[in-house]
Order: C-alpha cells, then sequence, then structure tokens
C-alpha cells in the first residue's frame, strides 16, 4: 500500500525532470545562463535571505517576551502574535496594496495634506514586508517551545558560576535556542521560496512568479526554471541537514519547575510598543482594510451572495484532500514508526517531499502530467480538458501529504506497542488492532494533521490557478482574480471568509499553550 | 537568638518560603561551620532544596536573613544576585552546559585570569578527567558528567558549594564509588559544604553534620553519632534508620516493657514508648529474655534480619542477627535486649 503511494507523490515531480531533460542541450544552456535567469536566482536569494533574517528579529523577541518576561497579558499577546498565521500570503499582499498602495486607503487619508503620491511598495519591499509579517510566526512558535523546553537549571547554574542576566542569555540561552529557531527559520525560508501570491502580487520576479509568468509562453523555460527551484530548495535542506548533526549538544526536556519570569520594570511600555506595532501591521492593518473594502463595496452594491459557491467549492477540494491525506498518513506513518527497515523509512521520507517543492512546481508537474496523458484520455472519451477536480485533490496531496504526516507520526510515537502487541496476544488480528487501539489513541494528532491539510489546502493558490477545472472558482481564485483587477471591493469578502476559516481550524492545530 | 561564630560559613536566621499555600521553609535557624560538610536530610518535599536554592540565590526568600562568609546577601531590603554569591552549585541533574566541551564548562565561570589554564587542568587532575576535556556532556558517562559538574562548581573557588542530590542519578553501583571520591576531594580543598540528600546512610558518611529536615522545619542538627543515637523524635529516630518501639513505663534509669526491665541511655518517668534499635536485640533458643515467634527472616550475608512476634502484646520487632545461626518461620526464641533503649513519652 505504501509503495504505491509514494509512487503517486513522487512521479509528477520525477515527470518534470524528465521534462526538463528533453529540452536540447545547448537551448537549455543558454536559457539558463541567461543574466534575466541568474537575476531571477539572485532575487529569490535575496528576498528569501532577508526575509528569514526579519523574521527572527521579530519573532526571537516576541517568543522571550511572551515566555520570559513579565509583559502584561502575555496569554492575549501570544495569540495574536500567532495569529497572522492564518492570512494567506495573496491577502496580507494585497491588504498592504489596499493601505499603503498607491490608491490605498493611507494615500486617501494623505491627500488632503497634500501628499500626491506615496512611494511606490511593488517590487522588493512590499514583497519583503508582506512575507514577513506573515511569514514571522513560525519562527515566533518555534522560538517559545525552544525556550520552553530549556532546562532553568542551565541559566542558574550560569547564575551561580558568576556570570549576570546577560551573559548567561548570550553564552547559554541562545547557543540553546539555536536549534528552534533555526527550524523556524528554515519553515520561514521554505515558505519565501515557494511563495506565489506575495511576489506576484507585489510584482517581484523571483521563481515562482517567472515560472508561472512562463506558463503560457514557453513551457520548457517554465520546466528548467522549476528545476532550478527545487535544486535552490535543495540546497537549502542540504546546508540545514548538515548544521542540525550536533544533535547531541542541545538537549530539550520538559522540565520539573519553570524558569521564574525577568521582570520588565521600565522598558514595560517599550516591549508593549513592539508587539502592539506587530500586531497591528500583521493582523489589525489586514484584517481592518479587508472589512473596509467589504463595508464599501456593500454601499456600492456588491453582494455577498457571490461569495458561497466559490465558498462551497474550497471546502469540498480542500475537505477531500485533507481526508486523502489522512488515510494515505495512516499506513505510511505506521510503516516508519514501527516497521524498522531501511526500505520503509526511504518510503516514508520520500512523501515529505512535497514540503520543499513550491505550489507552482507541483502545479505546473502536473500539468505536464495531465496535458501529456489525461488530455488524450479525457479526448479520447469527449471529456474535454484534463482539468479536473480529481486532479486538483490529487495535486493538494500531494504537496500537503508532509503536514498530515508531520503531526500523525508523534502521536503514534507516543502509543507504546506494547499496547498494540497485547492486544494482538488477546486475540484480536492486525486490522482489528488498528481500528480499536492504535487509531484511537493517535486521533488527536490524525485530526491536527488533517486540520492543518485542510487550512493550507483552503489557502492555496497556484496549484489552484492551475488545476483547478474551468469555471471552478474557489475563495482563493476569486480573491486572486479580483485583487488582480484591483476590485478590492470584490476581493474582500471571500478574503475575509477565508482567514475567518482559517482562524477556526488553527484552533485545533495550535499546542494548548499551558 | 542563636549565637553562632561570627565566622561561619553560612548562617541563616528564620529563613521562610512559601509557593502559594505552601510553607515550603518554615523559620530555619541554620548555620554551617568553616571546612564542614553539613548534610541537610529529610524526605522528599521536605523543603531542603528550597534551602539551598536560597541560599545560592535563585529563590528569594519570604523573611529571614542569610549571611555566607559574615556578608548579608538576603535579609529586608538586601538581594544579593546569584552570580554575586560566590557560591559553587551542583545541580541534581547536574546542567552540564550541552554545547560547551567539558573544558569549557568548567572555565565557564572562571573569567579572564592569568591562570586561568592551569586553574582547569588542576581542576580535572582533581577529580580525575584528564584527557576528557574535549569531549561534550553527552559523550560521558553518569559519573563522569557528575564530577565535571563537580569541578566546574569548584574552579572559580567559591566560598561555600552546595550540592543539590548529587547522587540520585548514578546507579547504585556507581553511587558508593562517586561518592569517596566526592569525600576525598571535599576534604582536598577543604571548602565548607552543604550537601541535600534523602539517603540517610548518605548523609551520615559524608556528612560531618546533618540537619534534619520535615515540612519545612528543622527538627534536629548534630553528628550522624546524635542523630542514630539520641533522636530528639519518634520521627527523627525512625527516618536515621530501622526502629523498634515497644511500649512500656519508665521508672527512672530502666523501663518496664514486654521485653522486660530496659536500660534506658537518659532517665525517664511514667509511661513511654522505647526506642530499640535492631543491633541491640539478640536472639537466643535458650529461656533467656521474653518469648517469642520467628514470623520472618531475610539472609543478606554479612548479617541476617529476622522478625519476631513477641508472646505477649501483639508487636513485632526487627533483629539484626550474626549470620550464622538458621532460624526457621515459626521457631520458637526468646528476645534479649542488649544495648540500652531511648523513652519517648506516650502520645
Amino acid at each position: 500500500m505504501a509503495v504505491p503511494l509514494t509512487t503517486l507523490v513522487l512521479l509528477p515531480v520525477g515527470y518534470l525532470f524528465v521534462r526538463a531533460a528533453e529540452v536540447a542541450p545547448e537551448r537549455a544552456f543558454s536559457m539558463l545562463a541567461r543574466p534575466g535567469t541568474l537575476r531571477i536566482m539572485g532575487r529569490s536569494v535575496l528576498l528569501m535571505s532577508s526575509v528569514t533574517a526579519a523574521a527572527c528579529l521579530v519573532g526571537v523577541p516576541a517568543a522571550w517576551l511572551t515566555v520570559r518576561s513579565d509583559l502584561k497579558a502575555r496569554q492575549l499577546w501570544t495569540v495574536l502574535l500567532a495569529l497572522p498565521l492564518v492570512l494567506p500570503s495573496y491577502v496580507g499582499a494585497f491588504a498592504l496594496l489596499g493601505a499603503l498602495g498607491q490608491r490605498g486607503i493611507v494615500q486617501r487619508w494623505l491627500l488632503p495634506l497634500g501628499v500626491e503620491r506615496l512611494p511606490s511598495i511593488y517590487g522588493f519591499w512590499g514583497a519583503w514586508l508582506a512575507l514577513t509579517l506573515f511569514a514571522y510566526p513560525y519562527v515566533f512558535l518555534s522560538a517559545r517551545a525552544g525556550l520552553r523546553g530549556i532546562d532553568p537549571a542551565l541559566e542558574e547554574a550560569s547564575y551561580t558560576l558568576g556570570r549576570s542576566r546577560l551573559a548567561t542569555f548570550w553564552r547559554v540561552t541562545l547557543p540553546q535556542l539555536l536549534p528552534a529557531i533555526s527550524a523556524g527559520a528554515l519553515l520561514v525560508a521554505l515558505y519565501t521560496l515557494s511563495d506565489f501570491g506575495a511576489v506576484a502580487i507585489m510584482q517581484y520576479n523571483v521563481f515562482t512568479r517567472a515560472i508561472y509568468l512562463r506558463l503560457s509562453l514557453d513551457l520548457d523555460q517554465a520546466a528548467l526554471l522549476s528545476v532550478m527551484l527545487v535544486a535552490l530548495t535543495a540546497v537549502l535542506l542540504v546546508v540545514v541537514a548538515l548544521g542540525e548533526r550536533r544533535r547531541g549538544r542541545y538537549y530539550s526536556r520538559r522540565a520539573h519547575y519553570r524558569s521564574r519570569l525577568v521582570s520588565l520594570g521600565r522598558w514595560q511600555p517599550l516591549a508593549l510598543a513592539f508587539c502592539t506595532l506587530i500586531v497591528t501591521l500583521a493582523l489589525l492593518m489586514p484584517v481592518g482594510v479587508m472589512t473596509y473594502w467589504l463595508v464599501n463595496g456593500l454601499q456600492h452594491g456588491e453582494t455577498l451572495r457571490d461569495v458561497l459557491a466559490p465558498l462551497q467549492r474550497s471546502l469540498r477540494a480542500s475537505a477531500l484532500a485533507a481526508l486523502a491525506c489522512g488515510v494515505a498518513a495512516l499506513p505510511l506513518v505506521w510503516l516508519q514508526v514501527r516497521v524498522n527497515s531501511p526500505l520503509a523509512h526511504l518510503l516514508a521520507r520520500s512523501a515529505y517531499l512535497g514540503y520543499a517543492l513550491p505550489g507552482v512546481v507541483v502545479g505546473l508537474a502536473f500539468v505536464f502530467l495531465g496535458a501529456r496523458y489525461l488530455g488524450a484520455l479525457n479526448a479520447l472519451f469527449g471529456l474535454g480538458d484534463y482539468r479536473s477536480l480529481g486532479l486538483l485533490v490529487l495535486a493538494y496531496g500531494v504537496r500537503f501529504l508532509p503536514q498530515a504526516l508531520g503531526p500523525a507520526r508523534a502521536s503514534l510515537l507516543q502509543v507504546n506497542p506494547h499496547l498494540e502487541e497485547s492486544a494482538q496476544t488477546l486475540g484480536r488480528g492486525y486490522l482489528q488492532v488498528m481500528a480499536s487501539i492504535t487509531l484511537p489513541l493517535m486521533r488527536s494528532g490524525l485530526v491536527a494533521g488533517v486540520a492543518l491539510v485542510f487550512l493550507t489546502a483552503m489557502k492555496e493558490l497556484p496549484i489552484t490557478l492551475l488545476l483547478a477545472p474551468t469555471g471552478y472558482d474557489t475563495l482563493a481564485t476569486r480573491i486572486w482574480s479580483a485583487s488582480n483587477e484591483a476590485f478590492y471591493a470584490r476581493a474582500a469578502a471571500p478574503a475575509l471568509v477565508l482567514v475567518l476559516l482559517s482562524a477556526l481550524s488553527l484552533a485545533y492545530i495550535l499546542e494548548p499553550d499551558d | 537568638m542563636t549565637d553562632f561564630p561570627p565566622d561561619s560559613a553560612v548562617i541563616c536566621r528564620d529563613l521562610c518560603k512559601r509557593f502559594g499555600e505552601v510553607r515550603a521553609v518554615d523559620a530555619v535557624t541554620l548555620a554551617l561551620r568553616r571546612g564542614e560538610c553539613l548534610a541537610l536530610l529529610g524526605p522528599s518535599g521536605c523543603g531542603k532544596t528550597t534551602v539551598l536554592r536560597l541560599i545560592a540565590g535563585l529563590e528569594r526568600p519570604d523573611g529571614g536573613s542569610i549571611a555566607i562568609n559574615g556578608r548579608t546577601v538576603s535579609d529586608a531590603g538586601i538581594f544579593v544576585p546569584p552570580h554575586r554569591r560566590r557560591v559553587g552549585l551542583v545541580f541534581q541533574d547536574y546542567a552540564l552546559f550541552p554545547h560547551l566541551t567539558v573544558e569549557q564548562n568548567i572555565a565557564y565561570g572562571v573569567g579572564q585570569r592569568a591562570d586561568r589554564r592551569e586553574r582547569v587542568t588542576a581542576m580535572m587532575a582533581l577529580v580525575g578527567l584528564d584527557g576528557l576535556g574535549g569531549r561534550y556532556p553527552h559523550e560521558l558517562s553518569g559519573g563522569q558528567q557528575q564530577r565535571v559538574a563537580l569541578a566546574r562548581a569548584l574552579a572559580p573557588q567559591p566560598d561555600i558549594l552546595l550540592l543539590d542530590e548529587p547522587f540520585s542519578n548514578l546507579d547504585v553501583a556507581l553511587r558508593r564509588q562517586v561518592r569517596e571520591d566526592v569525600l576525598r576531594i571535599l576534604r582536598q580543598t577543604g571548602v565548607s559544604a552543604i550537601l541535600v540528600t534523602h539517603d540517610q546512610e548518605e548523609a551520615m558518611s559524608l556528612g560531618d553534620r546533618i540537619a534534619l529536615m520535615f515540612d519545612g522545619a528543622l527538627y534536629q542538627v548534630g553528628t550522624p553519632r546524635d542523630l542514630y543515637e539520641r533522636p530528639s523524635s519518634r520521627r527523627a529516630a525512625q527516618f536515621m534508620g530501622d526502629a523498634n518501639f515497644v511500649g512500656g513505663q519508665a521508672q527512672g534509669q530502666f523501663a518496664l516493657t514486654a521485653l522486660g526491665a530496659v536500660p534506658l541511655a537518659q532517665p525517664a518517668r511514667g509511661p513511654v514508648d522505647v526506642l530499640i534499635r535492631p543491633e541491640a536485640l539478640a536472639l537466643d533458643t535458650a529461656a533467656a529474655g521474653a518469648r517469642a515467634v520467628v514470623a520472618g527472616q531475610m539472609y543478606l550475608g554479612a548479617w541476617q534480619v529476622v522478625w519476631v512476634a513477641l508472646a505477649e502484646g501483639n508487636d513485632t520487632l526487627k533483629v539484626l542477627c550474626p549470620p550464622g545461626v538458621t532460624w526457621q518461620t515459626g521457631q520458637a526464641v526468646h528476645v534479649r535486649v542488649t544495648g540500652a533503649g531511648i523513652a519517648f513519652p506516650r502520645l
């Protein structure tokens, strides 16, 4: 069962490489060596590193403040600072435009004051700001978990050895926190590399946008660019994996007591100002802008009824994908945790590949496959286009399966194998054991994974754009086309609905705090 | 107010610490003499670790004062933070910095002194870790980690050394060996030390004196011999070793009990419970002493433990016997008292 599953996951991407290899070598070389291609590479690397750095600069202090200091209303800030996670980058970018763009709200306010034109936020700065604001929660949450896992005795040992609080932070706390920070930073880097929405709206030409633009012009080049993007992602993953080799030098465990909170004293207002600024930019501003445009639109004759059909389609496609991932995760995770063979590990590992694959690339791979095989098939039976709901769900599945695997694996690891063995000695067969013991015990992890897939599939833009059947408008594509045509008022309603649904499913995913 | 020598290494007066409703430390007054090792002994949860953390400055007391080497570090309006107290602390789980090597761990508290290198080398030699300086903590055995923790705490030449259950993470076979090592190192450096433990054997073998704590309060302070032979309370007697209690009437130098007349270490009068340690009893087949029946026995090589049920009353006593004679369960025997008992007034 696991073998066909893994094949299914690997096939489209493998095919992408085949497709790229089919390009004549001279042509391929001249395309790759072109200055335009190098510029795309440069911009991608620049954006990735600057967003990651900024996300760390925001996320780590925010984590420290909410975990280790006596910041006022820490619980509330924790939730507010994590919430931007539910904003898809294209919604955030579109809200930024609506606020700070040249026809945005701030411009309108400033017009009476004689400001004719705000500086343009298109390009690098816009993309950088949007991605930083909506990706920093990865570092924030990861650093929070890291801080809570550090044994307080380490810091106390440092104090008794004569080191001040500041020296202890630099020499003990920060080094111990590095793995958690780098895990969060890796997520941000992958997010940035694979993001399509924000860079497309801000018109900053990195790989994902370039691939999408080439799609209708030159499929060869799109395939080559995709392979380059995958290679860049692979380099990033290898570098991080090499850095992680020194695992033994860190340990984290649930301490039997908590560290005392650091009193902020006269720094309290500054800390509050910092949190307020972040939450305003990353949460209040986007939601406020969308609400403003929604009200504006309703006053000018837009109706909410237009949202219902896309909402239904979004729910259907995401639910099918989440269900498929949940069903697929079970055998894969079981294989990885319970069957200790190299082949099992390889199979289970390769299913994680989707993590590293940008949506544009997965979408493109399915476009190639679909156009060549399904298209012919469908034409034979008179079904028209290769695009179909089934293909869309399949592509979602390939991309988001790892998100179901993670929590499911964690929860299965916590199920003592002796429980299953004792059920077997009590006369139950494998399937019965799985149904009566394993599944109920790992349910919470499985549910969390499925909810995560549901959430991310709903937000997914490029795959939906590329593979959704003609006329199958979802919330994501509706927002995309409306904001593309600068119909801000028309994008606001689906965007708000999407954010609301995401926020609800986030409740399942976030670990309970205390 | 209790008078302590002014040059005591540590003086705690009326030390109090509450956690919510719980009085973790309740008016503890205690002195550590210069150069001695004081064992702070008590069951888990009795507040002994909290006393240690208060002295180290890791917790703020709710009342009372602490002076280290004559310098007040904690009192009303005074709180010296831990990094200015010159206190070495060996944590229960060692708390070695996992990202630093053994050498870097030991050097961590030494600071930028000219003799930094020599100091670290000397500490490594002292605890017997030569050649392991480049290792990381996770590459060491439990016993080695323990010695790194000790070397790290001693390296900055602290005024006092605090050890929090330092042997509890070691397996039993290793524990005895490491205990002797630690004793040697403490003697060699002459550092004043407080050792927190729940193991009375550990407290007796390492402590010059023992301070016994229950429920956040100090019960008795004295040498191991004081505490074992002259416990001030029933509870102290039970915690310091196996204890048989036999009811009786004290009549001055002796008490009349089911075991006959038992000589008392200190004269008493009236209804009492007499503490008789298992090694102060002997079994005999001849008709000398009180009649009893063997209820169970356990052979331990160097000695054997025999439980006997007295014919009179329903007390069961534990008796420590030489290993030579075999005792059968159900066998009729006679019990004799060979040492002195301690009388506690009947409650």
